[in-house]
């Protein structure tokens, strides 16, 4: 029998796939668990396998092109099956595959194409919802029809709400999104910022308008999935998010002594300074408990380990790999994993566990020569820090003006949860760590 | 009001009810000379005599017919199993008499007839003596079926099913007849049948108890109140007809729901509410209604492996912490 294939979920907070390419093509023949596809989520590139064993009779979808979780994308069967009905299931858009490639396009016509509820109807519960948010007109997307993990309740009092379930991520087993990730976002009032915005953002065109006699010529660069979901994430943070920050600056000869000394040892360390703040950060957030922690509906929660994320640039965005408990582990391992991650994030291979549940997370631009600059939390974590680059100037020490190697950095927190005193007390420990780094071992 | 056991109840029970009723006459294994296995008869044949309080021979099937024929001309029988696994033998006459009387006579036949005994789990009696077995019962159309967790629910409760115009099945828990409680003198004290309780009070998550689950069940929210969990505890009291309506608001005010039952799983009672809960109430579940059951096995005889198929705090507790998320 012919089996349909859909634009599979592949991670927890994706919602459309981009399909980067096709690793069968039309006749091949398929068995289960092979890899079919490459598809390009809101945070990795991924291998999307075959569920079942047959022959590759259409391809829906071209190279290129993306669609929503749960869209018939392919059909397998047998040779010399009639698949006519499944195609008739097909969305118009497979037929007419230019869309995307029309120049500014202003919504998102192509993925969302009307007959897209055919394919696996949204839930009686998740009706209310679209109706609620269809308010603007139809720039506002149906829901998609892949399988969000909810509660009865919570699908309800989202209705309710006029809350996209789809911007939420579930704290239940599974990602089910449960009766407190609703109370949270109606406190943190998520939904509705950013509703507005993106409708904003599709009313006021600034680059189209005529200025002077001629418009300014321009090019609409379709946004990747990662791009999306930066996009989605950063409006949840800054928004709802009070932000307030603390810099300090700190005095890092010791530290750049002990690393030269330390790859000095044997050619084959590699620790760069980043290293070693991210092992001071983690055990700073030990001592400081208070700072490792995230705002929760109804209460603060404070973590037991020192997760980090470390941000990093990849082609068109940034990702933030986690190194766990790192304030257990030495300046090597440290080295050798942030190496790896970082690897894995320019190549897209990133598993989900591996970027998602920092306690804390660390952007450092000072390899780019940035001195200061603020950085946005990454919710729910509670804080973020900001590190600029290290810098030979002139201090004055014992009253008499000396040359230090100095580097500022700058602390994001929420407010919610964290305190400016309990912040800066943080911020001491982590200064008075490295400035002399023998405290590591003390 | 005195404390007293919850065998001191019921005989206090039956004892009114056979002074208020002359109707009302009593019969069973061993429930007479012996002063019944349980001790629940204590006395009545001394006080009523023995044209009221009439020892049968071990013959389920014939004095549960029996107890049927004399309610269809009238009288009000208490026929006591000495415990309800023996009611299996009686279950034609149970089923197939007494449930069906009234609707197969067009009305013509009321059958007051009141089925009693301990059942549920005992202390290592083995597999064939230790079933719960009210989910057989409250199956069919035309039994009710009562389950006391307290001396005083006990005794309101039996003095109803005895004045009630259809059959009852009323399942007292073996192990709960030492259990003490405060149990009003008044001779007129009745509970209505098909009526909750709720035990506690709570808003995060509702436990629905019956019989020995209900202590167990209170122990686990007095833990779960530790961790700030708030629970409600409902107990049904009567299983047939069930009290749906009380459940169901009390899911609407904490969205999550555990069913404790000494019983197996399968089509258990934990099932049914389950099911009602979800085709009543299911825009208000936070999470999947959770049973926590008697392990699905006959029970072992080893003591050991006793505890572990009867759900205890800690099986509660975990299940409520699960539904709650916590």
């Amino acid at each position: 029998m012919a089996t349909e294939v859909m634009m599979p979920k592949l991670s927890p907070t994706m919602e459309e796939g981009l399909l980067s390419r096709w690793l069968k093509k039309e006749g091949d023949r398929v068995s289960m668990g092979e890899p079919l596809a490459e598809i390009d989520t809101d945070k990795a590139t991924m291998e999307m396998q075959a569920l079942t064993s047959g022959v590759l009779r259409k391809i829906l979808i071209n190279e290129g092109e993306s669609a929503p979780l749960g869209q018939l994308i392919a059909i397998v069967g047998e040779p010399d099956e009639d698949i006519s009905a499944l195609l008739n299931k097909a969305p118009a858009k497979a037929s007419a595959p230019a869309t995307t490639a029309q120049p500014a396009s202003q919504s998102e016509p192509a993925t969302q194409p009307p007959t897209q509820p055919q394919t696996q109807p949204p839930t009686q519960n998740e009706q209310p919802a679209a109706a609620g948010n269809g308010k603007q007109g139809n720039v506002v997307e149906a829901p998609a029809s892949g399988r969000l993990i909810v509660s009865p309740l919570a699908a309800r009092m989202a209705a309710e709400a006029g809350i996209d379930l789809r911007a939420l991520s579930g704290s239940g087993p599974g990602g089910r999104i449960i009766k407190r990730d609703i109370e949270a976002a109606i406190e943190a009032g998520s939904a509705a910022p950013e509703q507005a915005s993106v409708t904003q953002l599709r009313a006021v065109p600034p680059l189209q308008q005529p200025a002077l006699t001629e418009a300014s010529p321009y090019r609409d660069q379709p946004m990747t999935e990662m791009r999306k979901t930066i996009a989605r994430r950063l409006v949840t943070s800054i928004g709802p998010v009070p932000h307030f920050f603390l810099t300090t600056e700190i005095e890092m000869d010791l530290a750049v002594e002990m690393r030269r000394n330390i790859n000095e040892l044997d050619t084959e360390h590699k620790i760069s300074l980043n290293d070693i703040i991210v092992k001071i950060a983690a055990a700073a957030l030990i001592k400081n408990p208070q700072v490792n922690a995230s705002f929760q509906e109804k209460s603060i929660r404070y973590y037991e380990r020192a997760d980090i994320g470390v941000a990093v640039a990849i082609d068109d965005g940034l990702i933030t790999p986690v190194v766990r408990s790192a304030d257990q582990k030495s300046l090597s391992q440290i080295a050798g994993e942030i190496r790896g991650l970082a690897e894995r994030a320019r190549s897209r291979k990133l598993k989900p566990e591996e970027y998602m549940g920092a306690t804390f997370s660390i952007s450092n631009l000072g390899m780019l020569g940035i001195d200061e600059f603020t950085a946005v939390i990454n919710p729910p974590e509670a804080a973020i820090l900001a590190v600029g680059a290290v810098t030979p100037k002139p201090v004055v020490r014992n009253n008499e003006i000396v040359v230090r190697q100095i580097m500022r950095v700058t602390m994001s927190c929420d407010h919610r949860a964290v305190d400016g005193a309990t912040g800066a007390r943080f911020l001491q420990t982590f200064k008075k760590i490295l400035e002399n780094p023998l405290y590591l071992v003390v | 009001m005195a404390v007293m056991t919850m065998r001191e109840a019921l005989n206090q029970a039956i004892r009114e009810e056979m002074h208020r009723d002359p109707g009302v006459f009593l019969m069973g294994e061993e429930v007479a000379a012996y002063q019944g296995a349980y001790k629940v008869t204590k006395g009545l044949l001394q006080e009523f005599g023995d044209k009221r309080v009439i020892d049968t021979p071990i013959t389920e099937l014939g004095f549960a017919g029996l107890g049927v024929g004399a309610a269809m001309v009238g009288l009000r029988p208490i026929v006591e199993f000495m415990t309800f696994n023996f009611s299996i033998l009686a279950t034609d006459q149970i089923i197939n008499s007494a449930a069906k009387m009234l609707y197969m006579s067009g009305g013509q036949f009321k059958i007051p007839i009141v089925f009693r005994g301990p059942g549920g789990s005992a202390f290592q009696v083995g597999a064939q003596h230790s079933q719960a077995m009210e989910s057989w019962f409250a199956y069919f159309p035309g039994l009710k079926v009562v389950m006391p967790s307290t001396p005083a629910d006990a005794k309101g409760l039996l003095k109803s099913a005895i004045r009630d115009d259809d059959p009852v099945i009323f399942i007292e828990q073996e192990r709960m007849y030492g259990n003490k409680g405060e149990v009003p003198d008044d001779e007129d004290y009745t509970i209505p049948l098909g009526v909750a309780e709720v035990k506690r009070a709570g808003t995060d998550a509702t436990i629905v108890a019956r019989s020995l689950m209900i202590p167990l069940a209170l122990k686990a929210a007095d833990e779960l109140q530790q961790l700030g969990l708030s629970c409600e505890v409902i107990d049904p009291r009567t299983i047939r007809p069930l009290d749906i309506d009380t459940i169901i608001e009390s899911v609407k005010k904490t969205n999550r729901v555990v069913v404790a039952e000494e019983s197996h799983p399968f089509c258990g009672v934990g099932a049914e509410i389950s099911a009602q809960i979800t085709e009543r109430a299911f825009d208000h579940l936070d999470a999947p209604v959770r049973r926590v059951s008697g392990i699905d096995v006959p029970m072992p005889y080893a003591k050991n492996l006793e505890n572990l198929a009867i759900p205890g705090v800690k099986e509660i507790v975990a299940a409520v912490k699960e539904v709650a998320y916590v």
